[in-house]
């Protein structure tokens, strides 16, 4: 019996040590991201953009981390769009297969419950594309978290930018605001962009919500017509946005649509057709202003994915790029150093635009773009500087 | 005065598509419960493959479809999505509710919480993203009425109503009608409602329980592919997803209205519509789920059994 014990243990042993030896030395990073779910787009595209970076890096032979030169070990896990399960893959990422660091969520409802985790481990996180404070931002305290970082703008600048945009160039007076009351991003956006629009003259005439899930908009939208606005901001995911133009076209509305950036994926256009046509939004680069480096990014994107790349795989990318520039330029693999060489990064040359982190904070200084979707395409109509 | 009426007539227009639907769902879950006294909580995912059956059917058959006139096909693609829907419903009965049919009522519920969940899996590894519903005619807006807008100057305030809310309503109605008419006056009726009065005594009688059961299942079911098919159609961005929220609605339809009562499933639809939309007509829209289920409740605190349910006879 004793021996059978024994050899058991030994056993056990040998495979635990054999798992933990069979890789080659290399930086293990996570990334924790939405490949089923509600919004399976943008987990699809922060992957295809992860692969692309690594296969990249490790072709060109790796990472350098002081005197060494290590390929990266990606390691991937899918939070489902949910808040429970990003917290859940981020512990796992972090405690059970020792990243260095983790990119990802991107959804903000994912990013703020997985960066608490991140925080409380010390271990860097960089969201390619949560747009909320809370990211970054510890709410209690209402200081930023040390180790949460992100790849692009904030909700604040977001909402100043459509503001403006609304009131100068729509010649918008008045607004209503349609959103999902049960998600974070864009709860946020649609408190922001209201208080932002009525401080610069304009006049929020209905404030209308939903629950993630609904499909049918009509009463919402019913009485958001009988306040007649001029233009509707929905601040919606890219599954919301077709159904709810299609119902307010087909209930007679004609105001003129603005989203956010959550409207990005090119899954828009295939799903809201006519709807959603001349409408605006906010977003973090656009394919028609490339500068040569993102030039170079789309057509290797597209020559390994067959699509063009959207604004989550550039932030993807992006948040990549920074990671490996911290990991070189800090020399070592311990996640403090990586924290502080990320932060002290002077300016890195992204895809979406050049970046600096604010001193003391994860969100870096960056512009956005405004872009109309006009013919089955986004096209791009404005920059908005910080 | 008459652009508030507008409004409320609009918003009627709302209620009724949204409660016809979940009338239809509700319905499925009635009739299982009736002649089994169990939750098939595989329904709502049912209504999600209704949906996905139609968006098939009309990839493969569009070269045939186009030389019949839109409402024909429209007709062919709803019977073969009753029939596909029907027959899956009732295989999953065959397949894991029949073993477990003298088993306690948990484990017979755990099975359908299961069923639903591989039903609902599957769908995503073959569709991971979310799919556009084709269109099966044009969906004209109808302007019934025009005034100028009391307030605003150039803005209009109008009734409309699509071509798709007006197909949903009736096909809706004539389901529930000729449903209605089979368990009231045709011999399978007589013994659907003979097994859910008595389950013991009817095999006695040389009534073949099974194949009632097995056709209840396809019936519900196919009711319920009928509405995911509509509800496609109307919200026409579909995902393996779409029934959980939905199917959770129709089953609180249908235990308002009397779980076990065919009209009380109907009754119960069309209130869950109606207070929906009402709630968000006379109150703030993030307040619509709170309203409209705390009245739900204070329905059941005054008529446990719901609206048209019965008590349960009593047996010494």
């Amino acid at each position: 019996m004793k021996s059978i014990l024994i050899l058991l243990g030994s056993l056990s042993l040998a495979v635990l040590t054999g798992c933990g030896k069979s890789s080659e030395p290399s930086v293990k990073i996570g990334l924790n991201t939405e490949l089923t779910g509600e919004m399976p787009a943008v987990g699809a595209s922060s992957q295809n953009a992860a692969k692309l970076f690594v296969e990249q890096i490790n072709a060109a032979g790796g990472i350098k981390v002081g005197e060494v030169t290590l390929p990266i070990n990606l390691v991937i896990g899918d939070n489902g769009a949910k808040a429970d399960q990003a917290a859940a893959v981020a512990q796992r990422l972090i405690t059970k297969d020792e990243v260095v660091a983790m990119i990802g969520p991107d959804a903000s409802v994912c990013a703020i419950p997985a960066s608490d985790i991140a925080e409380a481990a010390k271990c860097v996180m960089i969201s390619p594309w949560s747009t909320n404070h809370d990211t970054t931002l510890d709410p209690s305290t209402g200081k930023p978290k040390e180790y949460v970082f992100r790849a692009c703008f904030t909700d604040t600048f977001q909402a100043q930018v459509l503001a403006k945009f609304a009131l100068n160039n729509i010649k918008a007076k008045t607004a209503a605001v349609f959103y999902d009351s049960s998600s974070e991003a864009p709860n946020q956006q649609a408190a922001l962009f209201k208080k932002t629009f009525e401080n610069d003259g304009g006049q929020i005439v209905s404030f209308e919500t939903y629950t993630t899930g609904d499909k049918d908009f009509s009463a919402q939208l019913t009485k958001i017509k009988s306040t007649n606005p001029e233009m509707i901001f929905l601040p919606a995911y890219y599954n919301d946005v077709p159904l709810i133009a299609q119902q307010a076209r087909s209930l007679g509305i004609t105001a003129q649509f603005v989203g956010s950036d959550a409207w990005s994926s090119p899954e828009i256009i295939k799903l809201g057709g006519a709807a959603i046509e001349g409408s605006y939004f906010c977003n973090h680069y656009s394919t028609q202003i490339a500068t040569p480096i993102a030039q170079k990014f789309m057509a290797d994107y597209k020559a390994k994915y067959g699509q063009e790349p959207d604004d989550v795989a550039a932030l993807t990318y992006d948040a990549f790029g920074l990671l490996v520039e911290a990991i070189s330029d800090g020399g070592s693999l311990d996640r403090q150093a990586i924290r502080g060489a990320l932060a002290k990064i002077p300016k890195y040359d992204g895809i979406t635009g050049t970046m600096q982190f604010q001193p003391g904070s994860g969100n870096p200084i960056k512009s956005a773009v405004i872009l109309q979707i006009k013919g089955g395409e986004f096209v791009w109509v404005a920059n908005a500087q910080p | 005065m008459l652009d508030h009426v507008l409004y409320l007539a609009q918003q009627s227009i709302n209620a009724l598509q949204q409660g016809s639907i979940y009338a239809l769902i509700a319905l499925g879950y009635t009739m299982v419960y009736g002649v089994l006294t169990m939750i098939n909580f595989a329904h709502g995912d049912l209504f999600m493959l209704g949906a996905f059956a139609c968006m098939l059917l009309v990839s493969v058959l569009t070269p045939v479809l186009v030389v019949f006139p839109p409402l024909l096909s429209f007709i062919v693609i709803l019977l073969l999505v009753m029939i596909i829907i029907g027959v899956l419903g009732a295989s999953i009965e065959r397949v894991a509710y029949r073993p477990l049919r003298n088993a306690p009522r948990v484990s017979a519920i755990i099975t359908a919480l299961g069923c639903g969940l591989l039903i609902q899996s599957l769908t995503l590894v073959i569709f991971p993203y979310s799919k556009s519903m084709p269109k099966l005619f044009t969906n004209t807006t109808f302007e019934l009425f025009e005034m100028p807008h009391p307030d605003a100057a150039g803005a209009s305030v109008t009734l409309t109503i699509t071509a798709l809310q007006i197909v949903i309503i009736c096909v809706s109605l004539i389901l529930m009608v000729a449903l209605d008419f089979l368990i009231r006056k045709t011999r399978y009726g007589m013994a659907m409602r003979a097994i859910s009065f008595d389950s013991r005594t009817v095999p006695l009688m040389g009534i073949p329980v099974d194949r009632i059961i097995s056709t209840t299942f396809l019936i519900g079911a196919g009711l319920g592919g009928a509405a995911g098919m509509l509800y496609g159609l109307a919200y026409p961005v579909i995902a393996p997803s779409m029934g959980i929220l939905v199917g959770w609605k129709a089953f609180i339809a249908a235990v308002v209205g009397g779980i076990g009562s065919i009209r009380g499933a109907v009754l119960g639809g069309f209130l869950l519509g109606a207070v929906e939309v009402l709630a968000v007509v006379m109150f703030d829209s993030s307040y619509r789920d709170l309203i409209s289920y705390s009245l739900l409740l204070l329905i059941l605190i005054f008529k446990p059994y719901g609206l048209l349910g019965q008590a349960p006879n009593q047996k010494v």
